[in-house]
């Protein structure tokens, strides 16, 4: 009799989850003093701005590796992040804080987001939907329009009125202290929509895990779903990085670590997976810094560089097998 | 040889457009005619003069590491900003600036440098556990061990407030550079000369151990030398302006498309093309926005950055 092939991803999920919930827990509960009515509804906040962003970054990650067919690729080493604070500086530009000020935050955001959807949607169907290019390459013009973008924001940020400057520089340094909650709401609803999409598409995505042609051969409308899945990210991310500003290497380790994890590359156990290890990342590195470091250094600096040296031994030791 | 030529004359064009170029009203006219009262050849000799010197030296050196990195390496997209030696060398700055702060600025290069010098050492140890040299994954590894130093330095800044100094050293800005502030970079303008003297052993190093041993050159002795000038020029650079991305990867790569891969003949169109090309930024953020300056850094950023993507895609269909 045939072993039961999702008997240890079944495992590993249900372990990630009790994990996760433990994590959350101890997010709640550990260090509160005084009016509980108060903790709890301060904490919660907090709590769902971080499951929203662990959430958003894991699914945009999967999502994206699946669609360039590679593992070492994330949707921030493309340059999407830069491009989310490249519009929002090219609004304030056109606009005038005075103007975005007016307009409430929610639109901004929203406004943001389809321009961001539209813009990298474009950019990327240019790049990955065409004919097969050597993905390396296309790896190599990512990191270049991550910086072309990052240089292009700065570059308009020093042409602003200073003063205006100053109002946008704010909200650029990734933070998972100060999530602004008048986002959450539009955020979250970004996510859960995104997410409705894409949940029913989970087979055909472990069809287009097989790559272009095997994909076509197999009756996928590869252009059609790629694009839509390039979509996808693009809202994802313009979401997390609205939340907490950029993060580099994040996605890339929960990714890495669900595939290695799952041992196999059915959405259906991979996704889950690497989303309730970035709540566990997410979550218990948050309780760590507050409760043991006392706040005294930022979350993604610690991500940065676990994420990194991951990064560096996954190559290593692909190479070497 | 002419076009060399042609090239040089072009870049003392900018350069003397660069001396033109300033907030302060310099009266050069009256310089010329011999009527100034001494302001305006104080402000030529003071500010401007060194400016233009700094910009030509950094602008020619760090081109120059960039080919001896790509030549050692043999990866066309190998370079300071590519490899962590930048951010090592901003974690020595940092370190020193946290331990030492009152040593002399010499001193605080050569710690940079040996900071450097280990983050380079540490990308080619790494680059030799991939056996699998895919030419693209090498840039990827650099960038990544940069990200992972640079987050250590964050963390360190973090606790020391000193995030601003960080962000300066990774940003090129040549508006601080007055008559005393620059002179290190003349040691990157002297390393950039030995560099083109042992020019061609180090298109041999990039051959391999065994092809050089062959040849009758001391493998170790020659790659050390690349790597140490490689290390001297970046911390020159990060202390006295901060870092200017791509310039080591763009220019090498220009020229060796329109002159070819020798390197002795490389090395003079490699530093001049680099100073043209920094001090065109320059003045361009100069004039861009008068009064106020915009960084280097920045304008490189964008105008270095559009033509490595015009460089990479512009190849795609038959490249890698």
């Amino acid at each position: 009799m045939l072993p039961d092939r999702n008997a240890r991803p079944r495992t590993v999920l249900l372990l990630l989850a009790a994990l996760a919930v433990a994590a959350i827990v101890a997010f709640m509960t550990v260090g509160a003093k005084g009016n509980w009515d108060f903790v709890l509804k301060f904490r919660g906040l907090k709590l769902a701005g971080l499951v929203l962003v662990a959430w958003a970054i894991a699914l945009s990650t999967v999502l994206f590796q699946t669609v360039t067919n590679n593992r070492i690729l994330t949707p921030a080493l493309m340059g999407f992040d830069a491009l989310y604070i490249l519009i929002q500086t090219m609004l304030v530009a056109l606009l005038g804080t005075a103007a975005v000020a007016m307009l409430d935050h929610n639109s901004v955001f929203a406004l943001n987001a389809v321009a961001m959807a539209l813009f990298s949607g474009l950019l990327f169907r240019w790049l990955f939907a065409g004919e097969e290019r050597s993905l390396h390459l296309l790896v190599l013009a990512g990191i270049i329009f991550g910086v072309f973008f990052k240089s292009l924001a700065s570059l308009m940020q020093r042409l602003l009125d200073p003063n205006e400057f100053m109002v946008l520089q704010d909200s650029f340094f990734a933070s998972f202290n100060r999530i602004d909650a008048t986002l959450l709401g539009v955020s979250a609803a970004i996510v859960a929509v995104v997410s409705a999409v894409v949940i029913p598409m989970l087979p055909r995505l472990d069809v287009l895990a097989l790559g272009r042609p095997m994909a076509i051969s197999l009756g996928v409308n590869y252009r059609r779903e790629v694009s839509l899945v390039l979509i996808a990210v693009a809202l994802l991310v313009s979401a997390s990085t609205a939340l907490v500003g950029p993060v580099t290497f994040f996605g890339l380790l929960v990714a890495s670590l669900a595939h290695a994890l799952i041992g196999n590359a059915r959405h259906a156990m991979l996704i889950p997976a690497a989303v309730l290890l970035s709540i566990i990342f997410l979550v218990g590195g948050q309780t760590i810094l507050e409760r043991v470091f006392g706040f005294d250094t930022a979350l993604s600096v610690i991500i940065e560089f676990v994420g990194g040296i991951a990064f560096i031994i996954l190559i290593v030791r692909k190479a070497i097998r | 040889m002419r076009t060399l030529l042609l090239a040089i004359v072009a870049m003392l064009a900018l350069a003397c457009v660069s001396l033109l170029v300033g907030v302060t009203h310099m009266p050069i006219w009256a310089l010329l005619s011999g009527h100034d009262d001494g302001h305006a050849a104080r402000i030529l000799a003071i500010s401007r003069i060194p400016r233009t010197m700094a910009l030509i030296l950094a602008g020619a050196s760090m081109a120059i590491a960039g080919l001896i990195m790509q030549m050692m390496i043999r990866n066309r997209f190998a370079e300071p900003t590519t490899s962590g030696t930048v951010e090592a060398a901003s974690l020595g700055l940092l370190t020193v600036t946290i331990m030492a702060p009152d040593l002399p600025v010499m001193g605080k290069m050569l710690v940079a440098a040996a900071f450097a010098l280990a983050g380079t050492l540490l990308f080619v140890r790494l680059l030799r556990l991939v056996p699998l040299r895919d030419p693209l994954m090498v840039p990827l590894l650099g960038i990544m061990l940069g990200g992972v130093i640079h987050a250590v330095a964050t963390f360190i800044a973090y606790r020391f407030d000193l995030l601003q100094s960080l962000l300066a050293w990774t940003m090129g800005d040549f508006s601080g550079v007055l008559r005393g502030r620059y002179e290190l970079l003349w040691v990157g303008g002297l390393l950039a000369a030995v560099a083109w003297i042992a020019a061609d052993r180090f298109t041999v190093a990039g051959l391999g151990r065994d092809f050089t041993t062959n040849l009758g050159l001391n493998y170790k002795r020659v790659l050390a030398l690349g790597l140490v000038i490689v290390s001297m020029v970046t911390s020159a650079v990060v202390v006295t302006v901060g870092m200017i991305p791509f310039l080591g990867l763009i220019v090498p790569n220009v020229v060796s498309l329109t002159v070819g891969d020798n390197m002795r003949r490389a090395v003079p169109w490699v530093a001049v093309l680099g100073a043209i090309f920094v001090l065109s930024c320059d003045i361009l953020g100069r004039i861009i926005r008068e009064p106020y300056e915009i960084p280097l850094g920045t304008v490189v950023g964008v105008v270095g950055s559009a033509m490595f993507l015009w460089l990479v895609l512009r190849k795609r269909s038959h490249a890698a």
